[in-house]
């Protein structure tokens, strides 16, 4: 058994007896609003006036566990797992838990946040204590009631037991006697070999909703009297609203009104289908305000920046200059990719009903504390007045951190005072910005005569990318001398954090990089990857931000499981990658399929810790290697005088079913507690796929997508 | 505006609706029935499937007028007395959903497939599939249950 420090219990833990009785907890642990038709409690109806809790858990005297559910549910399946870690420290009944999304509440909860694989690794202790803390109240009722020690009960599926008088109680029974004892000041954890639901495939809470067609999305959300808008915005990046001519999309049947706004022109009616083509009919005029670049103009500023005497210094070790001058051997190459979508299949949308008593706003965000704040500042009104209730989101992959289309939903609603649902078309979403960044990067490796790498030099040049490196991350440490640098274009098109931000194309560039170094060091590339680490672990150079054992795992169990380099007839490609806390190395078999390589199988080996939900996580992981995958294959947006060319799925392509390779999943057991895994397990993909390739054709892939490359065609 | 009589999931709706209004906005915005996803608007991704006389079709792009004299049903129409279809059943016993925006069409698409190949290969999964776009890449999943299904209902 743990034991847990009793320093902030009192803080972190609060009680209250429910208003029909019950036990309650508060915890710290993110919330988000009831989704609108499906949650039967809300957090009002738990909290019973007592707003101080940060989060909760409730037992009903009918012995249902309810247990809220705070952080935006995108796919990552934080739904399923943050409760389970409640359950498995309460010991309950798992099929008697009520799972309940919450509602934003900074007073209750903290990092009520989707992204960065984050949610995890930040809850997980005091998940753990939650459902603790209320195991040991629910023992304490039933050792009074049986005038027994405490000592002497234990529980088991969501009930106390006394052995030795062969009794047992019911959470539920016991829920409004526990409400009355003190909350403990100290409470054990179990054991991880006591786990009963960590570590199992649990299904996803809201299958039932989901396989039903049950509204749960934002696009879903229907309240009485509400009115359905549509944007037009300026058509290309750097443009700007010059005149609008309306007449003939105001006649349109069910238009209500078109209202213009800093540069957009909404049309606001009494359905989606009407609003749309009452768009098509207005007449907008646009003039430029700033440069409108087309991909032409990337191609041409990358070559600058990397050739330029301009950039920040990153990391430096050792003297660059001087290894290379000595070197036996200097491989360089640039590797590049394009801006991409996000691309979740429910586009951006909104409710807003901004009324002067206050301000509700529902839908799909992973911010929803910066929504509601940044609301609050463009409304002047205060945060305390807007309420914001989640949806399940329908995909986020990064793009609903940004709040831009909840300030258009509000804003709207503010001119028009009516309540609103904002819909962005699939058209919208794709030429509307926020893009992974394109990056061009160059690297430099320097070889010694037995083929060590004594110098490595990294510059990545990016649009709107901010530091377009990770300086600190694998070989820093494990090269003697090394330079890492980045510059950046500023431009009219807006970019952001795209599913592992940066990392999403740098461990390609890089992976595939370190191949053609061993390849020219005339080494295996795992083992040219292991002489590295050994040489960070023995010889360490600079600081060190990845755990040189746990990345040698993964490597081993990768290449154990995927029979490295014994396979006849298969091509192998190899990757390793540290991001978001997690580890994942990957091989990627290619075999000949009528005289064309044919990407077979991509096994991964995986360290994130303790897995918490098998099935999430097992999902997780082939989710995020063929999202690595189709989008290192097949994904493509272009620009033309600042317009995005790809405008929906029949010129922008993603990947397909027939187009997915077999994906095995091996986790490394090793009772670390649990890092995230919503990103981790796509960057590798991209190396693996392009050094398998590699070994199957001989052509280097150093540009996504690999579709468009002249080294694919006629293979 | 035109009055529309539409047959879906075995009862009679009626809809006050322009005749080129895509039976996918009518289901939404009209009826309330919200399980039929917009994903694309252009029959891309497959979001949006319906059964049309029993066939797939792609309510994004059917117009209401198509739709007057036909049968039609949604995910919403899937169970039947209150007991899932076999489809649905193998899509939770695989815990098929990531985010699940696209799994009512994946369903539809899947079921319609079936009722007409009760015994696929896994290529004729594949093929029958390829028209729907998961983001999540739940495609693995997605096979097994389809394959799943298919033992059930045989």
């Amino acid at each position: 058994m743990t034991d847990i420090s009793t320093t902030s219990r009192r803080s972190f833990m609060k009680l209250a007896a429910t208003a029909g009785g019950g036990l309650m907890l508060g915890f710290s642990w993110t919330s988000t609003l009831a989704s609108t038709a499906m949650e039967v409690l809300t957090d009002t109806q738990l909290a019973s006036g007592n707003i101080n809790f940060n989060s909760y858990l409730s037992i009903s005297p009918d012995n249902i566990i309810t247990i809220l559910s705070p952080n935006p549910e995108l796919g990552q399946n934080i739904k399923t797992s943050f409760p389970m870690i409640v359950a498995e420290e309460l010991d309950a009944d798992w099929t008697k838990v009520k799972v309940v999304q919450a509602a934003l509440d900074t007073n209750k909860f903290e990092r009520q946040v989707t992204g960065g694989s984050g949610a995890v690794p930040h809850s997980w202790e005091r998940l753990r204590k939650a459902g603790a803390t209320a195991r040991h109240m629910l023992m304490e009722a039933a050792a009074k009631r049986w005038k027994v020690s405490v000592d002497t009960v234990s529980t088991e599926n969501g009930m106390v037991l006394h052995k030795a008088s062969n009794r047992k109680l019911s959470y539920g029974e016991l829920a409004t006697e526990a409400s009355k004892v003190a909350v403990p000041t100290e409470v054990k954890l179990k054991d991880q070999k006591d786990f009963k639901l960590i570590g199992k495939a649990i299904r996803n809470v809201d299958n039932y909703e989901m396989i039903t067609g049950k509204p749960l999305y934002g696009l879903d959300v229907y309240k009485e009297g509400m009115l359905y808008a549509v944007i037009q915005r300026p058509k290309a990046f750097g443009m700007k609203l010059k005149s609008v001519d309306a007449a003939a999309a105001k006649a349109v049947p069910g238009v209500v009104d078109v209202v213009t706004f800093k540069n957009n022109v909404a049309v606001v009616g009494t359905s989606t289908w009407q609003v749309n083509k009452a768009r098509k009919a207005l007449k907008v005029e646009y003039e430029a305000e700033g440069t409108l670049e087309s991909s032409a103009d990337h191609d041409r500023i990358f070559k600058e920046l990397l050739a330029g005497k301009e950039a920040t210094e990153r990391r430096k070790d050792g003297d660059v200059d001087t290894a290379f001058k000595n070197a036996a051997k200097v491989i360089t190459a640039e590797y590049q990719c394009p801006f991409l979508s996000h691309s979740p299949m429910e586009p951006m949308n909104f409710f807003a009903d901004v009324r002067p008593d206050g301000v509700e706003l529902i839908g799909p965000i992973q911010t929803p504390e910066r929504a509601r704040g940044d609301v609050a500042k463009l409304l002047n009104i205060a945060p305390e007045k807007i309420t914001l209730e989640l949806t399940r989101l329908g995909g986020g992959f990064g793009r609903r951190l940004y709040g831009d289309y909840v300030l258009e939903a509000a804003e709207l609603s503010s001119i028009i005072k009516k309540p609103i649902k904002l819909i962005w078309t699939r058209e919208d979403d794709m030429t509307g910005g926020t893009y992974r960044p394109a990056v061009r990067y160059r690297f430099e490796a320097a070889l010694d005569k037995k083929g060590n790498m004594i110098g490595y030099k990294l510059r990545g040049a990016g649009i709107n990318s901010g530091n377009p490196t990770r300086e600190d991350n694998f070989p820093s440490g494990a090269v003697e001398n090394l330079l890492i640098e980045s510059v950046e274009h500023k431009s009219p098109i807006t970019t952001g954090a795209w599913r592992a931000p940066i990392t999403n194309f740098l461990a390609f560039a890089e992976q595939a990089f370190l191949d053609e170094v061993a390849q020219a060091a005339k080494k295996d590339p795992i083992q040219f990857r292991l002489e590295l680490l050994d040489k960070a672990k023995t010889a360490p150079v600079g600081a060190i931000k990845y755990d040189l054992d746990r990345m040698k795992g993964v490597i081993t169990l990768a290449a154990e499981k995927a029979n490295w380099g014994k396979k006849k007839g298969v091509s192998q490609g190899f990757s390793v990658y540290f991001s978001h806390r997690s580890y994942v190395a990957q091989v990627a078999d290619v075999v000949m399929k009528d005289g064309k390589p044919t990407i077979d199988r991509i096994h991964a080996a995986v360290d994130c810790g303790i897995v918490v939900n098998l099935s999430g996580a097992y999902q997780q992981v082939r989710g995020g290697v063929i999202d690595g995958l189709g989008h290192a294959m097949y994904s493509n947006l272009t620009f033309k005088a600042g317009a995005a060319e790809q405008s929906n799925f029949n010129n922008y392509r993603l990947i397909r079913m027939k187009e997915v390779p077999e994906v095995d999943v091996h986790f490394i057991n090793n009772g670390i507690d649990p890092t995230g895994l919503g990103e981790p397990a796509l960057p590798p993909t991209g190396g693996a796929v392009a050094n398998a390739l590699f070994k199957a054709t001989g052509k280097r892939l150093r540009n996504q997508p690999f579709i468009n490359q002249p080294e694919l065609k006629n293979v | 505006m035109a009055k529309y009589k539409l047959q879906i999931n075995g009862r009679a709706y009626e809809a006050d609706v322009e005749p080129d209004t895509p039976l996918l906005w009518v289901l939404r915005d009209n009826l309330g029935l919200v399980g039929t996803k917009y994903g694309c608007g252009i029959a891309q991704c497959g979001a949006c499937t319906v059964h049309v006389n029993g066939n797939p079709m792609r309510s994004c792009v059917y117009p209401v007028s198509a739709a007057a004299n036909a049968t039609i049903t949604t995910i919403e129409g899937l169970e039947t007395n209150g007991k899932l279809h076999a489809v649905q059943q193998a899509w939770d016993k695989v815990d098929v959903a990531q985010c699940g925006y696209c799994q009512a069409g994946q369903i539809m698409t899947a079921t319609a497939f079936l009722s007409k190949n009760p015994n696929p290969t896994e290529a004729e999964i594949e093929t029958a599939m390829n028209g729907n776009i998961c983001r999540c890449g739940t495609y693995h999943r997605i096979r097994e249950a389809v394959a799943l299904a298919a033992t059930k209902l045989n």
